[in-house]
């Protein structure tokens, strides 16, 4: 049972205080989209052994939406960080360098 | 035969006597025993039969590893199947019973499965009985069914009379096994001052080490251990359990402890168990090690134990195995044994061991000098006997298994060396490595699980970390704990100085098969798994027909199956496997290990989370009303809501009929309370509304309302109700009652996710109001009578809403209807709704007031043609299916769901679409009945045309009606077809509009 820190709120609790909701970082497509562009915004996703940033809800908590860079191999969360942004924070970035050189996620490395 | 020692038993005390029963049986045994001690101490060998071939089993360990001493334990409602005897501690009055064997345990018909074994070898299930195939299901199943399974299912009458409880603990260094090891690494990290806790799955602290010999600091093991505990006890930064079993290790250093409370003293208060859900910053196992069996023909007969065990019988509890015990071994460690019965007056006609031409160690050497036959190179060619040993055949290792001598003998103690207990270690994915000079496998440090921080947070101490020489496993325990106590940011400045010491052994000689050279049927005698009757031939033949992969072969043998998870069998039958592919072991690897550790009762995993405590109920204002009055309660989410109020000598069916009639003919009242309202408030609101819902919500006037439909992103319709503009920033959506935390969800998701620039505010305010529909042709008449506000058909006409009061209540007034008859919904708040429930019922009694239930407000919305989520809707249905195209914008640019529903699938003219249906003969059609077409598909199966989603008995219109999804359904009306009743008949139905009743509207606009 992973422990996660909300980002919003500070707590630092149990997996159950939170809900899972897929991969981070979707660009949304709506009507005016290609058959292609829509279909996989509603279905492709990644599924990487190693790096990974995720959607979390602090949904027995504060209720906010966060994200998580995490690795799915040895479960190391590296940081979470509020879900408003297009991007995971610099410094989270070069931690995720630090411990695992040449990783590489979508258009993230 | 086996006896009771007339001296000793370390952790007994004889002058106490404790009367127990087995299989009905009264018998006798000492303070301190276990069940399995005082059987044996009762001459009781055999105790179980086996699950494949009703093989007789007698006991062969003493602790959790125990495979066939099973019991059914208890009676009535403390009956507890498939209990290790090893692991039970004796107390007055208890019962046992022994398992799997028909009529008894001494004559089983089933043990005819025995000599017809060479026709069930593995695999033979998979091969057998699937063909012919109609014979698996009336013949093949049946006689399994009947043959399988260990101990009796519970009485499903009778609930459980004990309590559990879950208990919350964190710590900085768990420590998990209480012997030597793990108190020496309590003893160095408490030092630290970091918070320790140290577990222990049995009732009595340290372990082997008092039964295996040896001195620390120069005394008696026992005398070392009192005081360790003794003083750890007295830290305030230290937690010390006994009876409690670290069970699994799970992520980021989550740790499950299984106590048994109240499990030897039936009679104490409080719950029985407790289970211990532990976050820890470091986890140390000091789990120790498991001594593995021989694999020899007769391995199995009743008497045959492992060597440790039967040590630990006669030291612990004074109790002999046999009179005349042959050891068999590949290592020092079974002299040991030797030497205690010995000491203790016992016969040891021979010690075989399958070592040729080594040195004398110590422990040899005193075996020699006790006048002990040692029998180098030798091995067991066969045991002889049936429900017990009666002797051994001996044999050269290196041959074939040509008998050199017999020995008589009542019991045989075997050890193949031992096994560390890794298996907490690789719960959470610690690894292994394979130690060759000592023929096992032990924690690989260098491959430890790690936790969020990306660090190691699990190490092995001692026995468990591959360490067995006293002060070796001393070392090791300070070494980790030391470790461990500064990954948690502490130091140690006085490490408890602690000097262990036993005697030297010779190196163990890797032997799996017992002779190198054994024929077929002595090795289709040689049994790996004892419970589920796994031999050498079976993982051989596994390995010919292609099993390579260890996982694959745990599954086609069973071997490792069982209720003791292979404790004893996985790596002899590993070896067997890879000596058969021609590989290495390590190359060949273990099957998982996956927690728990030993069977965890599931009392304790639900703790105290049964009964009223399983799942809280919601109420509404007004639900001890419904209580009071005859509510046949349906649960609809956490709620329970009236289905109907029966009335007395009234039956479910005439009390929805009469709250129907009353309605349509009068007045009826609803609690509507449950329906979810989620305020959304801001700038934006408008237009984050015009994204939630499928039609247009911005352009909505204050004071107005209107029905809207909520699409996921896949376009399928989730979620149904009415919206009220309540000013020019703020709306009040109305969802169903299971949907208001879920839409909630959504929308914040929505807001917080994509559009969190959108100045956006919501509220889940379901509870903060009580709502009252209030409907019929007298549901005017009532409020006017309460007065306060104008309700009449102009000042507030359909889907209109107003704030004012009535009968003096504070109210908000929907005029909104889901009968189709004249309807209002008052909201007040929460606190003052049964007291308005009371006025109007008070108030609504000249008209006949009738509270109403689910399925009434159901069968009305149905004779409307009005869907509902979740019977019309199932996750796979977009509006345009319902013909709602109506309630979608063909304005909006954008809603959640409409890109979806513009994929080729969603537009496909052959999805099936709403109708309502009539059978013919006026009956009612099942649930779920299937319209069906012509021919039949690739399997054989009735083509079909559509299905039924909703079907009542209309008391307004006296038969039958239904809404359904029908291929090209609404070009159909007036078409007849056959639908499927569960009698396998059909019944026919014509198609038609699903709107049944008052099409026009002409009721509810009045």
């Amino acid at each position: 049972m992973l422990i996660l820190t909300c980002p919003c709120c500070g707590v630092t609790g149990e997996e159950t205080e939170f809900h899972g909701g897929g991969e981070a970082h979707l660009t949304r497509y709506g009507p005016g989209s290609t058959d292609e562009e829509f279909q996989a915004y509603l279905f492709r996703r990644e599924n990487p052994k190693g790096v990974h940033f995720e959607r979390w809800r602090h949904v027995n908590g504060c209720g906010k939406w966060f994200h998580a860079a995490r690795c799915t191999v040895t479960l190391e969360v590296f940081g979470t960080y509020p879900a408003q942004t297009l991007r995971p924070p610099e410094d989270l970035l070069e931690r995720i360098r630090e411990k695992r050189p040449g990783w590489r996620w979508k258009d993230l490395s | 035969m086996s006896t009771r020692i007339a001296t000793g038993g370390r952790l007994t005390d004889r002058t106490k006597q404790v009367d127990f029963a087995f299989n009905g049986k009264r018998l006798k045994g000492i303070q301190g025993d276990t069940l399995a001690s005082a059987l044996l101490a009762n001459d009781q060998m055999l105790v179980g039969r086996s699950f494949k071939y009703h093989r007789p089993r007698g006991i062969v360990a003493s602790g959790s590893e125990e495979p066939n001493a099973l019991m059914n334990l208890g009676r009535g409602a403390r009956f507890e199947p498939n209990q290790r005897a090893t692991t039970t501690e004796l107390f007055d009055g208890l019962e046992a019973h022994s398992q799997n064997h028909w009529p008894s345990l001494e004559f089983d018909i089933g043990a005819v499965n025995g000599p017809m074994a060479r026709f069930l070898p593995a695999g033979f299930y998979y091969k057998t009985f699937i063909h012919p195939r109609p014979f698996w299901k009336h013949i093949y199943e049946p006689f399994i069914r009947q043959s399988a399974g260990l101990g009796k299912a519970p009485d499903a009458e009778t609930k459980d009379a004990d309590t559990y409880e879950h208990y919350y603990h964190f710590t900085d260094v768990l420590i998990l096994g209480g012997g030597v090891a793990g108190l020496q690494a309590a003893q160095v990290a408490a030092a630290s001052g970091v918070r320790v806790t140290l577990l222990e799955q049995s009732a009595h602290w340290g372990g082997r080490a008092p039964v295996d010999g040896g001195t620390i600091n120069e005394q008696d093991p026992d005398v070392w251990v009192a005081n360790t505990i003794a003083a750890l006890q007295q830290m305030p930064n230290v937690t010390v359990r006994t009876r409690c079993m670290g069970a699994g290790v799970y992520d980021h250093g989550y740790v499950l402890g299984y106590e048994r409370l109240t499990d030897h003293a039936p009679e104490a208060k409080g719950p029985r168990h407790r289970l211990w859900r532990i976050r820890a910053s470091q986890v140390i196992c000091a789990t120790g090690a498991i001594e593995r069996p021989l694999s020899f023909a007769g391995n199995d007969i009743p008497g045959v134990m492992l060597a440790s065990a039967v040590r630990d019988y006669a030291t612990n509890y004074a109790v002999a195995a046999g009179d005349r015990t042959v050891v068999v071994t590949n290592n020092d460690d079974a002299y040991r044994t030797a030497l205690t019965l010995h000491a203790a007056g016992l016969s040891i006609p021979a010690i075989i061991d399958v070592r040729a031409g080594i040195a004398d160690s110590p422990l040899i050497a005193q075996a020699r000098a006790a006048g002990i036959r040692i029998e180098q190179g030798r091995a067991i060619a066969k045991v002889k006997g049936g429900k017990r040993v009666t002797g051994v055949v001996i044999c050269a290792q290196a041959g074939s298994g040509g008998s050199l001598d017999d020995i008589d003998c009542d019991a045989v103690a075997m050890s193949g060396g031992w096994s560390p207990v890794v298996h907490l270690w690789s719960h959470c994915g610690g690894k292994l490595h394979w130690d060759t000079a000592q023929a096992m496998f032990r924690p690989d440090a260098e491959r430890a699980p790690t936790g969020a921080e990306g660090t190691p947070f699990v190490a092995c101490a001692g026995a468990a970390d591959g360490y067995f020489a006293l002060q070796e496993i001393l070392n090791d325990a300070t070494e980790t704990a030391l470790k461990s106590v500064t990954q948690c940011g502490g130091s140690v400045s006085e490490q408890p100085q602690t000097q262990g010491h036993s005697l030297p052994e010779a190196p163990l000689a890797p032997v799996w098969l017992m002779p190198q050279g054994a024929t077929h049927d002595r090795r289709a005698k040689a049994w790996l798994d004892f419970q589920n009757d796994v031999k050498v031939t079976d993982v051989q033949l596994a390995a010919r027909e292609g099993y390579e992969s260890v996982e694959h072969t745990k599954r086609y043998t069973t071997l490792g199956m069982a209720t003791d998870q292979g404790k004893l069998s996985n790596i002899n039958g590993l070896a067997i496997l890879s000596d058969a592919l021609g590989a290495d072991i390590p190359a060949v690897g273990t099957t998982t290990f996956r927690p728990p550790y030993t069977p965890i009762s599931m009392g304790s995993i639900a703790g105290e989370a049964r009964g009223d405590l399983f799942q809280p109920i919601r109420k509404t204002p007004m639900h001890d009303w419904h209580e009071a009055h005859g509510a046949h309660w349906e649960p609809v989410g956490h709620w329970r809501r009236p289905y109907c109020y029966q009335k007395a000598g009234e039956s479910v069916d005439e009390a929805v009929h009469r709250e129907v009639m009353a309605t349509r003919n009068s007045l009826g009242l609803l609690d509507a309370s449950t329906l979810g309202k989620i305020v959304v408030k801001g700038p934006d609101a408008g237009r984050f509304l015009d994204m939630m819902y499928t039609n247009m919500m911005s352009t909505l006037k204050v004071g107005r309302c209107r029905y809207g439909l909520m699409c996921s992103e896949n376009g399928f319709l989730s979620d149904d109700g009415v919206v009220a503009r309540i000013d020019d920033d703020t709306w009040l959506c109305h969802t169903t009652t299971g949907g208001a935390d879920r839409i909630h969800a959504h929308m914040e998701e929505w807001l917080q996710t994509e559009w969190w620039d959108w100045k956006v505010y919501t509220a889940n305010v379901t509870e903060q109001y009580a709502q009252i529909g209030v409907v019929g042709p007298k549901a005017r008449a009532v409020l006017e009578k309460l007065g306060g506000m104008d309700v009449g058909a102009n000042a507030l006409s359909f889907m209109g809403w107003a704030d004012g009061t009535l009968g003096g209540f504070p109210v908000r007034a929907y005029r909104i209807s889901f009968s189709g008859e004249l309807s209002y919904e008052i909201a007040v708040p929460a606190h003052q709704g049964r007291a308005l429930w009371d006025r109007l019922l008070e108030a609504g009694a000249e008209f006949n007031a009738t509270p109403y239930g689910t399925e009434a407000l159901h069968i009305m919305r149905a004779e409307k043609g009005f869907i509902m989520i979740g019977d019309e809707t199932d996750g796979t249905i977009i509006p345009q299916d319902l013909g709602l195209d109506w309630a979608i914008s063909k304005k909006k640019e954008d809603y959640l769901g409409k890109r979806a529903q513009q994929r080729s699938h969603m537009t496909d003219p052959a999805r099936w679409k709403l109708v309502g249906l009539e059978t013919l003969d006026g009956s009612v059609l099942p649930d779920g009945s299937y319209a069906i077409g012509s021919g039949s598909n690739a399997n054989g199966q009735a083509v079909v045309q559509g299905r039924v989603t909703s079907t009542y008995h209309s008391p307004t219109l006296g038969r039958g009606i239904a809404m359904g999804l029908l291929l090209n359904g609404p070009d159909r009306l007036g078409d007849v077809v056959p639908l499927n009743k569960t009698d396998g008949s059909t019944v026919e139905a014509k198609v038609v509009s699903p709107v049944f009743f008052d099409p026009d509207g002409e009721k509810q606009n009045v």
